[in-house]
């Protein structure tokens, strides 16, 4: 920073060799946000405060368990989540015991036993999160061909994730008077091609809270989101976390090391 | 040689031991201790240090996530996300590794940014410059090897749109492409022999990186003037003066690549890469990492497929003969005060470029890249050797003492006028 606001007094420093050190800076704020330019294109999506957001966020608990609970009254009928374990809840608040009543209201097909016969039996917290749908093909057959994508990594599979799915849970309208809309699809504002094959899923009423929490069309869709988020990125209270005391190690460290680099180049004419 | 007439070197026996059999201990005090940087070099010459680092750092965490990662069509991108999800502190290994990778074209190009703003490239230099446009080229393949093996939607594409342009070349080009892929299509056998390579290419970096840095090390660094060191007092030693400068760049970068490493870890991703690939389902506009686009760009501008690959091959092998393109003896772009704003319109082009091969290839920013495409090889073939025959240079510094200390002593006087 001391170099930058010395350089701005310069005032013939474009004629000097100073101005390959402005453009290094110019560059190197530019590079980490050179993505971003390439993708604030579309429509501006409208933003929603989050409690996981900003560099200290952490997921609201409570939010977490209704959304989990969101997620399996509704959307779990469809969209599988693969690549979550029934054990993992325990990091959303669930208790072990409460987790192992959970996981066994879902079937697994096991084995093969001693006998060669494979055998069904109640999934364990160490389980893999049941599908709804054995194959891709009886999935597009229930949904009318469409294929309900699977939502452990969803929020990052999409731009602006957690934002994204939020306004799409709430973007559901009626078409505007002039657009054709396919057989079977619905109206939304934020899909790509504003069709989608997904009836709306949440609406005031729909799931039931236990802490008494209002179940408004806003909160379910906020919740679901939430738990979402948390699926897609576990790690993240652990990184942001760690993320300052690193970036703090640096700053102290550059601090110390800018004053000894200081007192041994004093020397250097 | 008599044995007692050797001098002993060093108090330590066990060095004199090593020292005796393998000088290396008297070669690391000759290059990493009392080997001469010019003093009045600037932050742009941290950027090796910092690039010899990223590789490293690279490296050690590619081969911890080799140790978790099944490089099958099957089980990649779910090995993937059980790094990220099951497997103590995978995600960071893996968000160092992947955000590492953009940090470490980032460097490169300020690296190579450098080189041809100072100047850098010239005699007697130019053996050193070719190969760090050799390793410049490795590092792309890597990364585009790299980047096939989460085997999410944008690996799968990327990786048919790229191996598709072999199809381009005459006669040879779709036995060439088979070859490479394994079968027909890219497949098991294609993410198979892509991992392979991945792993193994950085170490052929790794060990041309050690040339680069031997060959630069015989006629030492360039420097903001361009002058060679006459004197000693032209120079300071490595160790300390440059240990602590470049140590004091890393916590400078360490700083940035922290921040999105920690708070942004997929702002440099594409979210595509996130759905497991699917050779059913095109994305709707298939992108190339954004370290390569603007060869992507070039290619792209060029209306026939054989003649987009042929200039985008040649807009990586014209680097190679950059040092024999420039007529001008004047090293640095300070002492050349025409085709200094051509350099710098070059850099600024190059980053346009890279930013319409972001976007599709259509309408404006076709439009752009085609004058973009023209104006990089304007530059090299055009510009560069008219410039350096007409061009007449700014008076340069009888050394670098002299330029050193008309800077050290204009400052405070500068700042006694503002107070």
């Amino acid at each position: 920073m001391l170099l930058v606001i010395k350089i701005q007094k310069n005032q013939d420093f474009m004629e000097k060799h100073i101005n390959m050190r402005v453009l290094l800076l110019v560059i190197i704020l530019l590079l980490p946000n050179f993505t971003l330019f390439a993708e604030s294109s579309g429509n501006a999506m409208p933003k929603h405060k989050w409690s996981f957001g900003g560099l200290t966020g952490t997921f609201d608990r409570a939010s977490l368990q209704r959304g989990y609970k969101v997620y399996r009254e509704v959307c779990s009928g469809c969209h599988s989540m693969q690549l979550l374990y029934y054990r993992d809840l325990i990091d959303i608040g669930f208790s072990e015991e409460e987790v192992k009543a959970i996981a066994a209201e879902y079937t697994v097909v096991d084995g093969p036993n001693d006998e060669g016969e494979m055998f069904e039996r109640p999934a364990k917290p160490a389980d893999h999160f049941v599908s709804p749908f054995t194959n891709e093909q009886e999935a597009r057959v229930s949904n009318n061909g469409a294929y309900p994508p699977d939502l452990s990594v969803i929020t990052k599979a999409k731009k602006h994730g957690p934002d994204y799915i939020y306004n799409l849970l709430l973007g559901y309208t009626d078409p505007p008077e002039d657009f054709e809309i396919g057989e079977g699809m619905y109206y939304n504002k934020w899909v790509q091609g504003n069709q989608i094959a997904m009836a709306p899923p949440l609406d005031e009423g729909y799931v039931d809270y236990d802490d008494g929490t209002e179940n408004t069309l806003h909160q379910l869709a906020e919740d679901v989101v939430t738990y979402l988020t948390w699926s897609a990125e576990p790690e993240l209270e652990v990184r942001k976390n760690m993320g300052i005391k690193v970036i703090l190690f640096f700053i102290i460290f550059g601090i110390v090391l800018y004053f000894v680099k200081r007192r041994l180049w004093r020397d250097v004419h | 040689m008599d044995k007692s007439s050797e001098p002993r070197k060093y108090k330590n026996s066990f060095l004199n031991w090593i020292e005796y059999r393998l000088p290396i201990i008297s070669y690391l005090e000759k290059e990493y201790r009392d080997y001469p940087m010019p003093k009045n070099v600037n932050y742009f010459w941290s950027f090796g240090a910092l690039a010899t680092i990223m590789l490293v750092v690279l490296i050690v965490s590619g081969i911890f996530l080799a140790m978790f990662y099944t490089p099958h069509t099957d089980m990649a991108f779910n090995s993937v996300e059980r790094i990220m999800r099951d497997v103590n502190y995978g995600w960071l290994i893996r968000y160092i590794h992947s955000n590492g990778a953009a940090f470490f074209f980032i460097i490169v190009y300020l690296h190579i940014l450098r080189g041809m703003y100072y100047g850098s490239y010239k005699y007697p230099r130019e053996l050193n410059w070719i190969l760090g446009v050799f390793i410049y080229f490795l590092m792309m393949a890597s990364a585009f090897l790299g980047y096939t093996l989460p085997w999410g939607q944008m690996s799968y594409w990327g990786a048919t749109v790229i191996t598709n342009l072999f199809s381009a070349i005459p006669i040879i080009g779709d036995g060439l492409k088979s070859w490479i892929l394994g079968d027909y299509t890219v497949g098991n056998a294609t993410l198979n022999r892509f991992f392979a390579l991945h792993y193994v290419l950085p170490f052929v970096i790794l060990g041309v990186v050690g040339l680069h840095v031997v060959a630069v090390h015989i006629h030492g660094s360039n420097n903001p003037t361009g002058v060679e060191i006459k004197s000693e007092r032209d120079s300071v030693k490595f160790s300390p003066y440059m240990i602590v400068k470049d140590a004091l760049a890393v916590c400078v970068f360490g700083v940035i690549i922290s921040v999105v490493i920690f708070f942004g870890p997929n702002l440099m991703a594409e979210v595509d890469n996130y759905i497991p690939a699917d050779p059913l389902v095109t994305p709707s506009h298939i992108v190339a990492n954004w370290y390569l686009a603007p060869f992507y760009a070039m290619l792209r501008a060029v209306p026939d497929k054989l003649g987009g690959v042929a200039l985008m091959f040649a807009a990586i092998i014209i680097l190679y003969v950059l040092p024999w393109l420039d007529t001008s003896k004047t090293r640095s772009c300070n002492y050349r005060p025409i085709y200094k704003w051509f350099m710098l319109l070059f850099f600024v082009n190059f980053f346009v470029l890279g930013y319409v091969g972001m976007k599709p290839a259509e309408g404006t920013y076709l439009l752009i890249a085609r004058l973009g495409l023209i104006y990089y090889f304007l530059f090299f073939l055009v510009l560069t050797p008219i410039i350096g025959k007409f061009e007449k240079p700014k008076k340069l510094p009888a050394s670098i003492s002299d330029a050193f200390s008309d800077k050290n002593t204009e400052e405070p006087r500068f700042h006694g006028k503002t107070h």
